[in-house]
């Protein structure tokens, strides 16, 4: 592909630019990247938490982070990269957590057979919808995202009979090769593995024609198609993608409390998602991991404060949108680059 | 003439509610030629570079790629049979760095499939290092080599022009819809678009232009159709077009003619 | 049979005027400044509360309404002040993010000040049940019909004739184009958030007195009213109240004659609907990109 006599004729003014690209590869630059610096930090955190745990409550909130820093992942994919909406992701979720939580409990499925059939189901579902609903654009396609994540909860709401309705149903543990998994400790290595691996096979996808397809979706969607990129394609690619994930977050979520509720998939839990998102950074994978930590902590910290945290948590929202409107990491990363 | 065609255009026609932007427009491209489309401002001619590229569909008539009826094809699929363009209010993504910009151009040549992105395949490893290296040489070869490691956004408008340029030749198309490239170009940067024009004319690239500079127009095509009101009004080599009177007329008013 | 109907019908209108006024007020901020306000549905809980506070507090119903009503409008202002000027520059996904934030907040506030508890508001005129065709209508739907309809006549008086009405008209069409003509753009966002904050905090003082109000009750109603906003075409005036009238009525007939455990989904299902087959809804504008 660059051979010096290509068919346009091009000076082979290759000595420039090989070096102008060369630098990006040194060993301060692979350090400071995302993908193997980034990766090896959060490896190193994940390992070394543990020994700053002090009691199961800990480990719950590292699980509860996990579970949220990976669904946060894959819905910055289609909202960050790709430059969709989506208002119903928590019905995605919730939808995964129900389906897990029934195949096991009401139809003696073995778990992760019900886990992986949850994840396809919803996959599914995302599947049938995402062609008309991604041929929406903006406040539309916002309106679109949320009146379906509201459905879903209103059926599970509604259909008691399946689901418990509104109080909620038990959901029995997960049980693998005949042992029960149970406890926060083993749950916080499941999790942390699953979110290894999501951060990882994330970055992948960013830094490859498929990341930049979607980006240029989200630039210039004209352009993409003119450059051969079937943006439909891609855009339902990453809905399904996306929702697939939280469905499956959710099963797991359902075998880790042994309880789910609809809310689960309700409108302010779908906003909670965006929110991580957006606060952490969007097309930031690193700025989901902040955005992932920094809210699932906020409310818990926030208990202190008793009838005042919803007041709190939703002035900080406000603050930060007002000054730091691009999310947490990309401003502070645009800081650093300039204070250099 | 011997050769085939490389695009015909038969009894073109495309109306938006009531008016009609096009109106019963025929004519065929022959391939290693600069052609010009030029006609006063709302002749059609954006809309013409719209329907060949799949951005609107003809309200009747047809448009044949080398021989294959294009109607049923997407914007993306005409991308895929050889069709490239640039846009007259430019379409760049912002949100990407320039070279990305130019990389979009190759997504054609390269693998790119969702599981092996995944995975990243090695394939996928060095594909992209060479992806990078190729849009890094056309960034140099249209003049742009200062703004390799640059953000599209801090780009001066000639620059942004010319990257939209590099990123349709990434594509190594068949045939180039150029949308007023010299639109906000001075002297010098239009001869050296001229220039550019030249070379890819001559590694086989068939070039149509969208234009209004009448001295770009004249030097560098060998074939030139002129609108008016959406129909053809004269076709030819530039000495024709240039000397016949319907066309004086339509662009300097009826006394001169 | 068509007493039950009629019955419906005059649930379905009441409710579909508390939507058409949540709805209206949607299509104001959105007309002024692109954003979509999702604090809107917390102006109505607030207006209700207040209402509920106030008169509890000694004021006399009438005033204490009309101050309710008033909060309303300071709170709009208050929302265009503290959290969006200040970031006008920003994109939507922000805003609408700070919307978010300030709707959780003033519930925040709701329930410091006045708990998690339900509470109502007298009917405006008692309650003697008034009998016509058969069906029974309580005297406070024909107070939330009628308000509505006062409202509407006036907004489209002071949107049609006056000149403040139509400045905030042009600037919706083309902001930049107002801005040369001298239009305060900045009065223009205030007097919008204002008028939003007021419609907002009618529909909740004037419904209290039917629906029990609570510190959440703002979050369903402002989603059924955005949905009624984009039913009608986000942006027309006309189209929000037709947009809360169709949602109203059609949410009646399916709790009486299908199932009124699915009474919300309706909202959901016609929003999805009308998004998959005429996405700039009943009245909306349609516009196509220029490439």
């Amino acid at each position: 592909m660059s051979d010096g006599n290509d068919s346009l004729g091009a000076p082979a003014a290759l000595t420039g630019t090989s070096a102008r690209l060369a630098e990006s590869s040194s060993l301060l630059a692979r350090l400071l990247s995302a993908r193997q610096g980034g990766f090896a930090l959060l490896l190193a955190t994940v390992l070394l938490a543990p020994l700053f745990m002090d009691g199961l409550y800990h480990y719950d909130l590292a699980v509860l982070i996990g579970i949220n820093a990976i669904i946060v992942i894959g819905l910055n994919l289609l909202v960050g990269y790709a430059g969709q909406i989506s208002l119903g992701h928590a019905g995605f979720f919730g939808l995964g957590a129900y389906t897990s939580a029934i195949l096991t409990a009401r139809y003696d499925w073995p778990g992760l057979l019900a886990l992986a059939a949850s994840a396809a189901f919803v996959g599914l579902v995302a599947f049938i919808v995402a062609k008309p609903i991604l041929r929406l654009r903006g406040y539309y396609l916002a309106m679109a995202t949320l009146g379906l994540g509201m459905i879903i909860y209103l059926v599970l709401t509604s259909e008691s009979w399946l689901t418990g309705g509104p109080d909620g149903m038990d959901v029995p543990p997960l049980v693998v090769f005949g042992r029960p998994v149970m406890g926060e400790q083993t749950w916080y290595w499941i999790v942390a593995m699953i979110l290894l691996l999501t951060y990882w096979l994330a970055l992948n996808l960013i830094d490859s024609p498929v990341g930049r397809a979607l980006r240029a979706v989200h630039g210039s969607e004209i352009a993409a198609a003119t450059a051969g990129v079937d943006a439909t394609g891609y855009k339902v690619l990453i809905f399904v993608v996306s929702s697939a994930l939280a469905a499956a977050m959710g099963g797991l979520y359902a075998f880790y409390s042994g309880f789910i509720t609809p809310s689960s998939a309700g409108f302010l839990h779908s906003i909670h998602f965006v929110v991580m998102v957006v606060f952490g950074g969007m097309a930031s994978i690193v700025g989901s991991l902040v955005g992932a930590i920094v809210l699932t902590l906020l409310p818990q910290m926030l208990t202190v404060f008793a009838d005042y945290d919803a007041l709190v948590y939703g002035l900080i929202l406000m603050l930060v949108m007002i000054f730091m409107p691009k999310g947490l990491v990309p401003t502070l990363a645009s800081w650093l680059r300039r204070s250099r | 003439m011997t050769q085939a065609a490389i695009l015909e255009i038969e009894a073109l026609t495309k109306s938006f509610g009531g008016v009609r932007a096009i109106q019963d427009l025929s004519f065929s491209l022959y391939p290693h030629a600069v052609h010009s489309v030029i006609g006063p401002n709302g002749a059609g001619k954006t809309t013409l570079f719209n329907l060949i590229t799949g951005v609107f569909s003809p309200t009747s008539g047809r448009v044949l790629l080398q021989g294959q009826d294009l109607a049923s094809k997407t914007v993306h699929q005409r991308a895929a049979l050889g069709v490239s363009r640039t846009f007259q209010n430019l379409q760049l993504c912002l949100n990407m760095t320039a070279i990305e910009n130019v990389m979009l151009g190759c997504h054609l040549h390269v693998n790119h499939r969702f599981l092996p992105a995944l995975f990243r395949l090695p394939r996928i490893a060095s594909q992209e290092r060479s992806c990078r290296e190729r849009a890094a040489e056309l960034m140099e070869y249209v003049g742009l080599g200062n703004y390799i490691s640059a953000d599209t956004t801090s780009l001066p408008y000639g620059a942004m022009k010319r990257l939209e340029i590099a990123r349709s030749l990434a594509a190594e198309p068949k045939l180039l819809l150029l949308d007023e490239p010299a639109a906000g170009l001075n002297g010098a940067e239009t001869a050296e678009l001229e220039a550019l024009i030249q070379k890819l004319s001559a590694a086989g690239v068939t070039v149509v232009l969208v234009e209004h500079d009448m001295k770009l127009v004249m030097n560098v095509s060998q074939h030139i159709i002129v609108l008016n009101y959406g129909r053809k009004l004269a076709e030819g080599s530039a000495r024709e077009v240039r000397e016949n009177p319907e066309v004086i007329a339509a662009y300097l008013g009826e006394q001169a003619a | 049979m068509f007493a039950e109907f009629l019955q419906y019908l005059v649930t379905g209108v009441t409710i579909g005027a508390i939507y058409a006024l949540v709805a209206l007020g949607f299509s104001i901020i959105f007309n002024a400044s692109h954003v979509i306000n999702f604090a809107q549905g917390e102006f109505v809980m607030l207006g209700g509360m207040s209402a509920v506070f106030l008169l509890a507090s000694g004021i006399p119903l009438p005033a204490a309404v009309l101050l309710a009503v008033l909060c309303g409008a300071v709170l709009g202002i208050a929302l265009y002040k503290l959290g969006i000027a200040p970031a006008r520059h920003s994109d939507p996904i922000p805003l609408i993010i700070i919307t978010i934030g300030a709707g959780l907040a003033l519930r925040g506030i709701a329930q410091i000040v006045w708990g998690k508890g339900f509470h109502s508001l007298p009917a405006f005129s008692g309650n003697e049940p008034i009998g016509l065709l058969g069906a029974v209508i309580m005297p406070q739907s024909l107070w939330v019909v009628g308000t509505t309809c006062v409202v509407v006549a006036l907004l489209a008086y002071f949107f049609n004739r006056t000149r403040l009405g139509k400045a905030i008209l042009a600037t919706s069409y083309n902001r930049d184009a107002a801005q040369l003509m001298g239009i305060n753009t900045d009065m223009i966002m205030i007097v919008s958030f204002a008028l939003a904050g007021l419609l907002g905090a009618v529909a909740g003082a004037v419904v209290a007195p039917i629906t029990f109000t609570y510190y959440e009750i703002g979050v369903m109603l402002g989603l059924k009213g955005f949905v009624a906003a984009v039913l009608g075409g986000l942006g027309s005036f006309p189209g929000a109240v037709a947009g809360g009238l169709v949602l109203g009525v059609t949410e009646a007939m399916m709790a009486g004659y299908i199932s009124s455990h699915y009474k919300d989904a309706v909202a959901f299902v016609l929003i999805l609907l009308i998004l998959f087959f005429m996405p700039t809804g009943m009245f909306g504008k349609q516009s196509a990109e220029r490439v």
